[in-house]
Protein backbone atom coordinates (compact mmCIF):
# COMPACT_ATOMS: atom_id res chain seq x y z
CA UNK A 1 0.00 0.00 0.00
CA UNK A 2 1.16 3.52 -1.16
CA UNK A 3 2.29 6.07 2.07
CA UNK A 4 2.28 8.77 -0.82
CA UNK A 5 0.71 11.47 0.54
CA UNK A 6 -1.06 13.68 -2.28
CA UNK A 7 -2.40 17.03 -2.50
CA UNK A 8 -5.88 17.58 -1.91
CA UNK A 9 -7.60 20.09 -4.70
CA UNK A 10 -10.72 21.28 -3.46
CA UNK A 11 -12.79 21.54 -6.62
CA UNK A 12 -14.13 25.45 -7.21
CA UNK A 13 -16.78 25.98 -9.04
CA UNK A 14 -17.28 29.41 -11.01
CA UNK A 15 -20.53 30.96 -11.22
CA UNK A 16 -23.18 30.76 -13.44
CA UNK A 17 -24.50 33.53 -15.77
CA UNK A 18 -28.25 34.28 -14.61
CA UNK A 19 -27.91 33.12 -11.46
CA UNK A 20 -27.81 34.96 -7.97
CA UNK A 21 -24.46 35.96 -7.83
CA UNK A 22 -22.46 34.93 -4.87
CA UNK A 23 -23.38 37.19 -1.57
CA UNK A 24 -20.53 38.81 0.79
CA UNK A 25 -19.07 40.69 3.22
CA UNK A 26 -15.79 42.31 2.67
CA UNK A 27 -13.49 44.52 4.49
CA UNK A 28 -12.83 47.39 1.62
CA UNK A 29 -11.02 50.63 1.42
CA UNK A 30 -14.36 52.32 1.60
CA UNK A 31 -15.51 50.07 4.98
CA UNK A 32 -17.13 47.16 5.17
CA UNK A 33 -19.24 46.70 2.20
CA UNK A 34 -22.02 43.51 1.36
CA UNK A 35 -22.90 42.74 -2.55
CA UNK A 36 -26.30 43.61 -1.43
CA UNK A 37 -25.45 47.10 -0.68
CA UNK A 38 -25.37 47.81 -4.21
CA UNK A 39 -28.85 46.20 -4.71
CA UNK A 40 -31.04 48.58 -7.33
CA UNK A 41 -27.70 49.36 -9.01
CA UNK A 42 -25.58 47.73 -11.78
CA UNK A 43 -22.22 46.73 -10.52
CA UNK A 44 -18.66 45.38 -12.08
CA UNK A 45 -17.08 43.01 -9.29
CA UNK A 46 -13.21 42.80 -10.64
CA UNK A 47 -10.28 41.27 -9.33
CA UNK A 48 -6.38 42.15 -10.28
CA UNK A 49 -3.38 39.75 -9.06
CA UNK A 50 -1.60 42.06 -6.79
CA UNK A 51 -1.07 46.21 -5.66
CA UNK A 52 1.69 48.10 -6.65
CA UNK A 53 2.59 45.72 -10.01
CA UNK A 54 2.61 47.26 -13.64
CA UNK A 55 -0.61 46.04 -15.76
CA UNK A 56 -2.30 46.32 -12.91
CA UNK A 57 -1.87 50.10 -11.98
CA UNK A 58 -2.25 50.86 -15.76
CA UNK A 59 -5.92 49.00 -15.47
CA UNK A 60 -6.93 51.30 -12.11
CA UNK A 61 -6.13 54.26 -13.80
CA UNK A 62 -7.84 53.04 -17.08
CA UNK A 63 -11.34 51.75 -14.69
CA UNK A 64 -10.42 55.88 -13.03
CA UNK A 65 -11.05 56.76 -16.42
CA UNK A 66 -14.02 55.25 -17.28
CA UNK A 67 -15.61 55.30 -14.15
CA UNK A 68 -17.50 59.22 -14.56
CA UNK A 69 -18.78 56.88 -18.08
CA UNK A 70 -19.78 54.19 -15.93
CA UNK A 71 -21.37 56.65 -13.74
CA UNK A 72 -23.99 57.75 -16.05
CA UNK A 73 -24.72 53.84 -16.94
CA UNK A 74 -25.75 53.57 -13.24
CA UNK A 75 -22.64 51.17 -13.06
CA UNK A 76 -20.68 50.80 -9.41
CA UNK A 77 -16.90 49.40 -9.90
CA UNK A 78 -16.08 47.33 -7.06
CA UNK A 79 -12.13 45.74 -7.15
CA UNK A 80 -10.45 43.12 -5.27
CA UNK A 81 -7.07 41.49 -4.86
CA UNK A 82 -5.50 38.98 -2.42
CA UNK A 83 -4.06 42.23 -0.50
CA UNK A 84 -4.37 43.83 2.88
CA UNK A 85 -6.53 46.79 3.36
CA UNK A 86 -3.53 48.49 4.21
CA UNK A 87 -1.53 47.38 1.35
CA UNK A 88 -4.74 48.71 -1.25
CA UNK A 89 -4.66 52.53 0.64
CA UNK A 90 -0.85 52.86 0.01
CA UNK A 91 -1.35 51.51 -3.73
CA UNK A 92 -4.12 54.41 -4.26
CA UNK A 93 -2.08 57.34 -2.36
CA UNK A 94 0.49 56.11 -4.62
CA UNK A 95 -1.04 55.93 -7.51
CA UNK A 96 -2.65 59.51 -6.95
CA UNK A 97 0.97 60.80 -5.92
CA UNK A 98 2.87 59.33 -9.06
CA UNK A 99 0.17 59.97 -11.86
CA UNK A 100 -2.78 62.35 -10.36
CA UNK A 101 -5.40 59.93 -11.03
CA UNK A 102 -7.55 59.49 -8.26
CA UNK A 103 -9.44 55.57 -7.86
CA UNK A 104 -12.88 56.41 -6.55
CA UNK A 105 -14.48 52.78 -6.28
CA UNK A 106 -13.53 50.74 -2.88
CA UNK A 107 -11.22 47.73 -3.03
CA UNK A 108 -12.05 44.86 -1.25
CA UNK A 109 -9.29 43.44 0.80
CA UNK A 110 -9.88 39.55 -0.02
CA UNK A 111 -6.31 38.20 2.65
CA UNK A 112 -8.63 35.16 3.31
CA UNK A 113 -9.59 34.33 -0.61
CA UNK A 114 -13.08 34.45 0.84
CA UNK A 115 -14.75 36.19 -2.22
CA UNK A 116 -11.91 35.24 -4.38
CA UNK A 117 -13.27 31.67 -3.74
CA UNK A 118 -16.56 32.34 -3.76
CA UNK A 119 -15.94 33.81 -7.96
CA UNK A 120 -13.22 31.22 -9.13
CA UNK A 121 -10.68 34.20 -9.12
CA UNK A 122 -8.15 32.25 -9.07
CA UNK A 123 -6.77 30.17 -11.34
CA UNK A 124 -3.93 27.68 -9.86
CA UNK A 125 -2.29 27.10 -13.42
CA UNK A 126 -1.21 30.95 -13.60
CA UNK A 127 -0.99 31.57 -9.98
CA UNK A 128 -1.99 30.10 -6.09
CA UNK A 129 -1.79 33.46 -4.54
CA UNK A 130 -3.31 36.04 -7.06
CA UNK A 131 -7.02 36.39 -8.56
CA UNK A 132 -6.31 36.59 -12.27
CA UNK A 133 -7.92 39.54 -13.54
CA UNK A 134 -11.93 38.86 -13.64
CA UNK A 135 -14.68 40.79 -14.40
CA UNK A 136 -18.42 40.19 -13.40
CA UNK A 137 -21.18 42.36 -14.55
CA UNK A 138 -24.16 42.32 -11.73
CA UNK A 139 -27.65 43.46 -12.36
CA UNK A 140 -29.56 45.78 -10.14
CA UNK A 141 -31.30 42.37 -8.97
CA UNK A 142 -27.92 40.99 -7.96
CA UNK A 143 -28.52 38.51 -10.78
CA UNK A 144 -24.60 37.87 -12.74
CA UNK A 145 -25.09 38.73 -16.42
CA UNK A 146 -21.74 38.65 -17.60
CA UNK A 147 -17.98 36.88 -16.55
CA UNK A 148 -14.84 38.73 -18.68
CA UNK A 149 -11.28 36.15 -17.56
CA UNK A 150 -7.94 37.63 -18.44
CA UNK A 151 -4.97 36.26 -17.71
CA UNK A 152 -2.18 37.68 -15.42
CA UNK A 153 0.32 39.07 -18.63
CA UNK A 154 -2.84 40.95 -20.45
CA UNK A 155 -4.49 44.04 -19.41
CA UNK A 156 -8.37 44.40 -19.92
CA UNK A 157 -9.93 46.74 -22.77
CA UNK A 158 -12.22 49.69 -20.98
CA UNK A 159 -13.91 49.98 -24.35
CA UNK A 160 -14.90 46.39 -24.36
CA UNK A 161 -15.62 46.59 -20.18
CA UNK A 162 -18.04 49.91 -21.28
CA UNK A 163 -19.23 48.26 -24.65
CA UNK A 164 -20.81 45.00 -22.32
CA UNK A 165 -22.42 47.03 -20.38
CA UNK A 166 -23.72 49.12 -23.10
CA UNK A 167 -24.93 45.48 -24.75
CA UNK A 168 -26.31 44.29 -22.11
CA UNK A 169 -28.55 47.49 -21.07
CA UNK A 170 -29.97 47.81 -24.53
CA UNK A 171 -30.79 43.82 -24.43
CA UNK A 172 -32.85 44.58 -21.07
CA UNK A 173 -34.65 48.05 -22.41
CA UNK A 174 -35.32 46.51 -26.12
CA UNK A 175 -35.59 42.69 -25.54
CA UNK A 176 -33.01 42.06 -28.31
CA UNK A 177 -29.96 40.96 -28.97
CA UNK A 178 -26.27 42.40 -30.49
CA UNK A 179 -24.44 41.35 -33.02
CA UNK A 180 -20.53 40.54 -33.12
CA UNK A 181 -19.00 44.21 -32.48
CA UNK A 182 -21.90 46.02 -31.91
CA UNK A 183 -21.68 49.71 -30.48
CA UNK A 184 -24.39 51.69 -29.02
CA UNK A 185 -25.78 53.16 -32.92
CA UNK A 186 -25.58 50.25 -34.79
CA UNK A 187 -28.61 47.98 -35.93
CA UNK A 188 -30.04 45.48 -33.23
CA UNK A 189 -30.84 41.28 -33.71
CA UNK A 190 -34.48 40.76 -33.41
CA UNK A 191 -34.99 37.66 -31.30
CA UNK A 192 -34.94 34.66 -33.60
CA UNK A 193 -38.29 33.47 -33.83
CA UNK A 194 -39.29 30.00 -32.16
CA UNK A 195 -42.28 28.72 -34.12
CA UNK A 196 -43.04 28.81 -37.84
CA UNK A 197 -45.77 30.90 -37.46
CA UNK A 198 -43.60 33.43 -35.71
CA UNK A 199 -40.57 32.80 -38.51
CA UNK A 200 -43.81 33.51 -41.40
CA UNK A 201 -44.46 37.06 -40.00
CA UNK A 202 -41.27 38.01 -39.18
CA UNK A 203 -40.21 38.27 -42.55
CA UNK A 204 -43.04 40.51 -43.59
CA UNK A 205 -42.51 42.61 -40.53
CA UNK A 206 -39.82 45.30 -42.41
CA UNK A 207 -37.08 44.09 -40.38
CA UNK A 208 -33.56 43.79 -42.19
CA UNK A 209 -33.41 39.94 -42.96
CA UNK A 210 -30.41 37.97 -44.08
CA UNK A 211 -32.67 35.19 -43.79
CA UNK A 212 -35.86 34.09 -41.38
CA UNK A 213 -33.41 33.72 -38.28
CA UNK A 214 -31.44 36.97 -38.91
CA UNK A 215 -33.11 39.95 -38.57
CA UNK A 216 -32.05 43.79 -37.40
CA UNK A 217 -33.69 46.60 -36.94
CA UNK A 218 -32.65 50.35 -35.83
CA UNK A 219 -33.43 51.25 -32.24
CA UNK B 1 -14.53 51.36 10.30
CA UNK B 2 -15.62 53.66 7.83
CA UNK B 3 -18.29 55.51 10.08
CA UNK B 4 -16.87 55.82 13.50
CA UNK B 5 -12.90 56.52 13.86
CA UNK B 6 -10.92 54.61 16.28
CA UNK B 7 -10.90 56.96 18.82
CA UNK B 8 -14.49 56.85 18.40
CA UNK B 9 -15.54 60.28 16.37
CA UNK B 10 -17.12 60.40 13.03
CA UNK B 11 -15.70 60.18 9.28
CA UNK B 12 -17.26 62.94 7.53
CA UNK B 13 -19.68 60.74 5.56
CA UNK B 14 -21.22 59.15 8.55
CA UNK B 15 -21.78 63.14 9.54
CA UNK B 16 -23.05 63.37 6.64
CA UNK B 17 -25.58 60.54 6.67
CA UNK B 18 -26.44 61.69 10.44
CA UNK B 19 -27.17 65.14 9.27
CA UNK B 20 -29.64 63.73 6.83
CA UNK B 21 -32.02 62.41 9.35
CA UNK B 22 -33.28 64.74 10.67
CA UNK B 23 -36.27 63.33 9.91
CA UNK B 24 -36.33 59.48 9.13
CA UNK B 25 -35.52 58.45 5.71
CA UNK B 26 -34.79 55.62 3.18
CA UNK B 27 -31.02 55.02 2.15
CA UNK B 28 -32.09 56.35 -0.95
CA UNK B 29 -33.77 59.59 0.64
CA UNK B 30 -29.87 59.51 2.04
CA UNK B 31 -28.15 59.51 -1.86
CA UNK B 32 -30.50 62.42 -2.90
CA UNK B 33 -29.59 64.95 0.01
CA UNK B 34 -25.71 63.46 0.48
CA UNK B 35 -24.74 62.79 -2.64
CA UNK B 36 -22.85 59.26 -1.35
CA UNK B 37 -22.95 56.51 -3.38
CA UNK B 38 -26.07 54.32 -2.42
CA UNK B 39 -23.29 51.42 -1.19
CA UNK B 40 -21.68 54.08 1.03
CA UNK B 41 -25.30 54.65 2.67
CA UNK B 42 -26.57 51.40 3.44
CA UNK B 43 -23.09 50.39 4.77
CA UNK B 44 -22.78 53.45 6.54
CA UNK B 45 -26.23 53.15 8.01
CA UNK B 46 -25.45 49.20 9.12
CA UNK B 47 -22.58 50.26 11.10
CA UNK B 48 -24.46 53.17 12.99
CA UNK B 49 -27.20 51.01 13.59
CA UNK B 50 -24.74 48.04 15.08
CA UNK B 51 -23.27 51.46 17.05
CA UNK B 52 -26.33 52.74 18.11
CA UNK B 53 -26.68 55.87 16.51
CA UNK B 54 -29.51 54.83 14.16
CA UNK B 55 -32.13 52.62 14.36
CA UNK B 56 -34.27 51.19 11.35
CA UNK B 57 -37.74 50.74 10.86
CA UNK B 58 -39.47 49.46 7.84
CA UNK B 59 -36.89 50.84 5.46
CA UNK B 60 -37.09 53.85 7.51
CA UNK B 61 -33.68 55.33 9.22
CA UNK B 62 -33.94 57.69 12.41
CA UNK B 63 -31.64 58.82 14.49
CA UNK B 64 -31.43 57.27 18.68
CA UNK B 65 -30.57 59.63 20.93
CA UNK B 66 -26.98 58.67 21.55
CA UNK B 67 -27.13 59.68 17.21
CA UNK B 68 -28.33 63.20 18.43
CA UNK B 69 -25.98 63.39 20.57
CA UNK B 70 -22.78 62.51 18.15
CA UNK B 71 -24.11 65.58 15.98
Amino acid sequence: MSTEVTEVVKPVGLPRLNEPAPDFEAVTTHGVIRLSDYRGRWLILFSHPADFTPVCTTEFIAFAEIYPELQKRGVDLLGLSIDSVYSHIAWVRNIKEKTGVEIPFPIIADLNKEVATLYGMIMPGESKTETSRCVFVIDPDGILRAMIYYPLTTGRNMHEVLRLVDALQTTDKYKVATPANWKPGDKVIVPAPRTLEEAEERVKAGYECTDWYLCKKEL
Amino acid sequence: MACISADGTLTASARKILEALSESATPEEIVHVTGLPLFRVRSGLREMAQAGLVEEKEGHYSLTESGKQKL
